[in-house]
């Protein structure tokens, strides 16, 4: 059994009114910058998982991303391979 | 009779719940996160505070304890479930309510007192309530009500929205930033029911105000829904409802 390590990225689906996010543009004049702008505010979790091949690494990655590390309803998320067959 | 009220690592009204329970005449039992035995109990509450840590989302992680399992299947069977504040963020996220619970509008923590009045009164959460609005506490971070448009066009139509934030005179604070919609929930929603009418969940907290000593019992009315509801669904030898029956 190899391992792979991944990260997934989630963030609030389009249109999904993102406070953190709406914080984060109103503080950027303190920092004196005005070009940035669209900021989306989510979370990167990192994890590891054993498996005999990389599609069926994805697989419980992917099943984990939808049923807890994102809520569909509301979050998108990708996924990302970071080091494999460590 | 005997009404559940569910203690997840993080619980802090679940006391609170017992109380008002005990108030309105009825046992409370206790029932552990670790067990999806639910011990007969005629109905249930999931009670406001937090649940593993809330970590990645409100509620998530409990929705994968074995407590869960057990309310999953009683709710299929029938039996009435009520979440309260964080309870509600467990409902949703375990999909037994529809829609989401996003961090408030203001991004700040919200503890104050809010006016919410039922929108219909023939449901098992609120037979007992006079239609008035009543004033209880909000304590939460996370509470702005979200659904697609389609969702919340369908649950309005079906008679979910079961209560909303309102003004003095009644009237819904539909505006998200109106003052009285104290986290920018969509439509004014407080609470919302399943399709089939047995799960409940609402942001407000009706266990705090359920008797004089602690301000106002407004909240009692709602309790006591509960549990006349309960009570109505043992005596009647747990049917389980069918959509058709509780879309009226």
């Amino acid at each position: 059994m190899s391992e792979f390590r991944y990260a997934v990225n989630v963030v609030p689906k389009p249109g999904i009114l993102d406070p953190q996010g709406r914080a984060v543009e109103l503080s950027l004049p303190h920092l004196n910058i005005t070009t940035v702008s669209r900021v989306r505010v989510g979370r990167r979790v990192e994890l590891t998982v054993a498996a005999d091949t990389e599609a069926l690494a994805l697989g419980v990655v992917d099943g984990l991303a939808k049923e807890m590390l994102s809520n569909p309803l509301i979050e998108a998320y990708t996924i990302e391979l970071l080091v494999s067959a460590l | 009779m005997r009404i559940g009220v569910v203690t997840f690592p993080g619980s802090n009204s679940d006391v609170d719940a017992q109380n008002a329970l005990s108030v309105a005449g009825v046992e409370p039992v206790m029932l552990w996160h670790e067990s999806p035995d639910l011990a007969g109990v005629s109905a249930v509450v999931l009670p406001g505070g937090f649940a593993y840590g809330d970590y990645i989302r409100a509620g998530v992680i409990a929705r994968f304890s074995p407590v869960m399992r057990g309310i999953s299947d009683f709710a299929a069977k029938g039996g009435l479930v009520l979440g309260i504040c964080n309870g509600f963020q467990v409902l949703a996220e375990s999909r037994l309510v529809p829609g989401a619970l996003l961090r408030n509008r203001s991004l700040r923590f919200a503890s104050k007192i809010v006016a919410i009045k039922p929108q219909r009164l023939d449901s098992p959460f609120t037979h007992a309530m006079d239609g008035n609005p009543i004033h209880i506490p909000i304590a939460h971070g996370e509470g702005c009500y979200y659904a697609d448009e389609a969702t919340l066009n369908e649950i309005e139509r079906n008679g979910q929205i079961l209560w909303r934030y309102v003004h003095e005179d009644g009237t819904p604070a539909l505006d998200p930033d109106d003052p009285s919609n104290p986290n920018g929930s969509l439509r004014a929603i407080a609470g919302v029911s399943n399709a089939a009418g047995n799960v409940a969940g609402l942001m407000p907290h009706p266990e705090r105000m359920s008797e004089g000593i602690l301000g106002t019992d407004e909240g009692m009315q709602l309790i006591r829904s509960l549990v006349e509801s309960a009570k109505s669904w043992e005596a009647a030898g747990r049917p389980v409802p069918t959509k058709a029956e509780a879309v009226k």
